[in-house]
């Protein structure tokens, strides 16, 4: 455990910075896995610590991937108009509002405040007067500038990240984009431009501006799907089906959706192509149907059926055909593949009591409890399949008051830690693409929305408003 | 109605001198003439309260009625309004109800279905008019207890059954419950039947349908086991879907946590 008592006071010692060497091997792949902790919250929580012992349980220390990595300072002077159209100055608007909030975001930079920049900033690469921004007070290691206007209806961008500490060679990136000069379209080039400078900033990994979240959402007087642009923007209503649907889970190639419904002949797994914006046909199999899961190279359903009685984990072909059991004692819900192996499947069973996170082979085999104690339900397995995260009540029942947090726990030692803090039931969460982020439901606004955050539990942020929303689910990219 | 009745006057006043003039005039007299009754008659049209035109007087006017009955249809017991109209009558009066004023409206509740008619004299003659009201017969008795539908015998006599948290398994406290449905469900072999299985707002939505859906095979096979044909019962989780209730409270997820029988018709 990392934030056992044993642990607490090695931790309180240290002020800065702190690696678990166990866990920094097997999490090297997403950056060094660190502590680290303000001065001020130490002493804050060492003074409920010395003052308060009744309040230990709730102590709690940040941690998670990414934290204590020098992040580069990114200066992002807004996009200047190339043209006197009169739509410019929404587009501009749009567009660099998107790309800040893109950036900010990411996780991978450290964003240099507005407040810091020079009167003229530049909007092309001749305009660039290197030593206003690489030193104090912007200090910017990086910048990314550009031009953007509309002509015609058609919406012209121009954008460079410069390397602005290397006055000799500093582009590190130049790029041009065309398309109707409409707000959506602001928007998704912003997304576009946003994943390039990320993809060269945060170490080869894909940004994930572009990438899609699926959710529920009962803001049509039914439980449909919905999906949206990872940031909330451009919500939209998938199904139609005036029935309880659930558990959207996308495939891999993002050409459909799978989830659950409510039907005439009880819970079926149902799809719905987002190439032909339709329902598909898909086979019924009776019996409770949930909780589907797409193997990571899109050919196998994962899935929970009671078909033969108790629920249980089943799999099946992409199509639905040759459905086979894997488990036998359950009931058993909530696969979710290791997405870096494929030869993996996480789930939640109640065989023991209380719901507690599995692992097992896709074969079934080796099945291996995750978690001690509690309720745990809803794992999600880590891009790089080293974690998973997971909704965990630690104590559990009548009278126990704990709450329903995000967990992360590292699969090798079993070692996890906690990732929110702030009230409400947290549930269903999903990794991004890139690994930095989660996403996940939370009661904590009074009611049921969506929210994202960094995976060390940092940069919070609610997703959804309207109507209540649950069980999102992040494209594969 | 006396837009009508107006342009009918009109017509009978100046149709007559109109023709005279075609008779011992010349076409362009004619058309003069005709031009200018025309303007007269729109005249006098338009201006009711003109004064007559010159003799021959005119012939008193025929009197106009109407009567009508708000709703046309009600049940015994229940009352209508029944309105009339009448112009030019000194006269009015309807059957049953006996002299009334040339305008106005009374509450009627007959006992049987009714067509109320109406009579209008004056000077000019005598109109009719008339309106029917159907009583409708009040609706049978509730039948006696003894025949009450199955439905409703299964809503009095079959109970839900409830499960401690995260729990499938029958209560010993939901014994009496079990054997009070087996006794009705035998007694009343043509009934069919689903158990839906419902879980209370903890816990996770995925879980929780999982949960329902043992809940409600656990009824189900406790029925089975005490001879109910398993072809009668149709099963259905709604996890934590469709609550029972909805405050956050030990009282409330008890009520959450069962399974729930409903009548299949």
């Amino acid at each position: 455990m990392l934030l056992s008592h044993k642990y607490r006071n090695t931790i309180l010692s240290y002020a800065g910075r702190i690696c678990f060497k166990q866990m920094d091997s097997s999490a090297r792949p997403i950056s060094q896995h660190c502590f680290r902790f303000r001065q001020s919250a130490a002493r804050l929580i060492a003074a409920l610590c010395l003052l308060l012992p009744a309040l230990q349980a709730q102590d709690w220390v940040k941690t998670g991937t990414n934290m204590g990595v020098e992040k580069a300072r990114l200066a992002v002077p807004d996009f200047k108009a190339s043209s006197t159209d009169p739509q410019n100055s929404a587009l501009q608007k749009t567009f660099n509002d998107t790309l800040w909030n893109d950036l900010d975001n990411s996780g991978v930079v450290e964003l240099v405040s507005k407040s810091f920049y020079p009167l003229q900033v530049p909007g092309d690469p001749s305009e660039v007067t290197f030593p206003a921004w690489n030193a104090p007070p912007p200090n910017a290691a990086m910048m990314a500038f550009g031009n953007l206007g509309a002509t015609g209806g058609n919406l012209t961008v121009k954008g460079w990240l410069f390397d602005v500490k290397n006055t000799a060679s500093p582009q590190v990136l130049g790029k041009q984009y065309s398309d109707k000069a409409t707000d959506e379209a602001a928007r998704q080039i912003a997304h576009k431009f946003a994943d390039e400078i990320i993809y060269r900033l945060g170490g080869g990994i894909a940004g994930i501006a572009e990438s899609k979240i699926f959710f529920v959402s009962d803001r049509s007087g039914h439980k449909e799907i919905w999906v949206m642009d990872y940031d909330g923007s451009n919500q939209q209503q998938l199904t139609h089906l005036g029935s309880i649907s659930l558990s959207p889970r996308p495939s891999p190639d993002g050409s459909r959706v799978a989830f659950s419904s409510l039907t005439k002949s009880g819970w079926e797994i149902m799809m719905y192509s987002l190439d032909l914006n339709r329902m598909v046909s898909f086979p019924r199999y009776n019996g409770t149907n949930l909780s589907p899961s797409w193997s990571p190279d899109g050919t196998k359903l994962a899935f929970s059926s009671s078909r033969g009685g108790e629920s249980e984990i089943y799999l099946a072909d992409a199509s639905g055909g040759a459905p086979h059991r894997l488990t036998s004692k359950g009931p058993d819900v909530s696969p979710n593949w290791n997405r870096k192996t494929s030869a993996q499947i996480a789930y939640v069973s109640g065989s023991t009591g209380l719901p507690q996170v599995y692992t097992m082979e896709a074969d079934g085999t080796n099945q291996q409890r995750m978690t001690d104690q509690g309720y745990a339900v809803s794992p999600s397995w880590s891009p790089n399949g080293q974690f998973l995260t997971l909704a965990w009540v630690r104590k559990y029942g009548p009278g126990e008051p704990g709450s329903r947090d995000i967990y992360l726990m590292d699969i090798a030692s079993k070692q996890w830690v906690q990732l929110t803090h702030d009230g409400g039931r947290n549930d269903s969460p999903s990794w991004s693409p890139d690994g930095r982020h989660i996403v996940f439901q939370s009661s904590r606004s009074g009611s049921e929305q969506i929210w994202m955050m960094l995976a060390d539990g940092t940069k919070t942020r609610q997703l959804t408003f309207t109507g209540h929303n649950s069980q999102p689910n992040w494209s594969w990219k | 109605m006396n837009r009508t009745s107006s342009d009918l006057e009109c017509t009978h006043f100046w149709g007559p001198q109109g023709r005279n003039n075609v008779k011992s005039k010349s076409l362009k007299w004619f058309t003069l003439v005709l031009a200018l009754s025309a303007i007269m008659m729109l005249g006098a049209c338009k201006k009711k309260a003109a004064p007559p035109p010159p003799p021959p007087p005119p012939a008193p006017p025929s009197p106009t009625a109407s009567l009508s009955v708000d709703p046309t249809s009600i049940d015994k017991g229940q009352s209508a309004t029944l309105s009339w109209q009448t112009t030019n009558a000194t006269d009015v009066s309807i059957d049953g109800i006996g002299a009334v004023q040339p305008n106005g409206s009374q509450q009627v509740s007959p006992a049987d279905s009714t067509t109320y008619h109406l009579t209008a004299k004056g000077a000019g003659g005598t109109q009719e008019a008339t309106a029917r009201l159907t009583v409708n017969a009040p609706p049978p008795p509730p039948p006696p207890a003894a025949s009450a539908s199955d439905e409703q015998l299964f809503s009095q006599n079959v109970k839900d059954v409830y499960f401690d948290y995260d729990k499938s398994d029958l209560r010993s406290d939901q014994q009496s419950s079990i054997q009070a449905d087996m006794l009705f469900l035998n007694q009343h072999p043509n009934v069919n039947f689903t158990i839906e299985g419902h879980c209370d707002e903890r816990g996770s939505t995925e879980y929780n349908l999982a949960l329902g859906d043992q809940r409600a095979s656990s009824v189900k096979n406790a029925l089975t086991a005490g001879g109910i044909n398993a072809s009668r019962i149709k099963t259905i989780s709604y996890g934590k879907e469709k609550p029972f209730c909805t405050e956050s409270n030990e009282a409330c997820w008890q009520q959450n946590r069962r399974g729930h029988f409903v009548y299949q018709k």
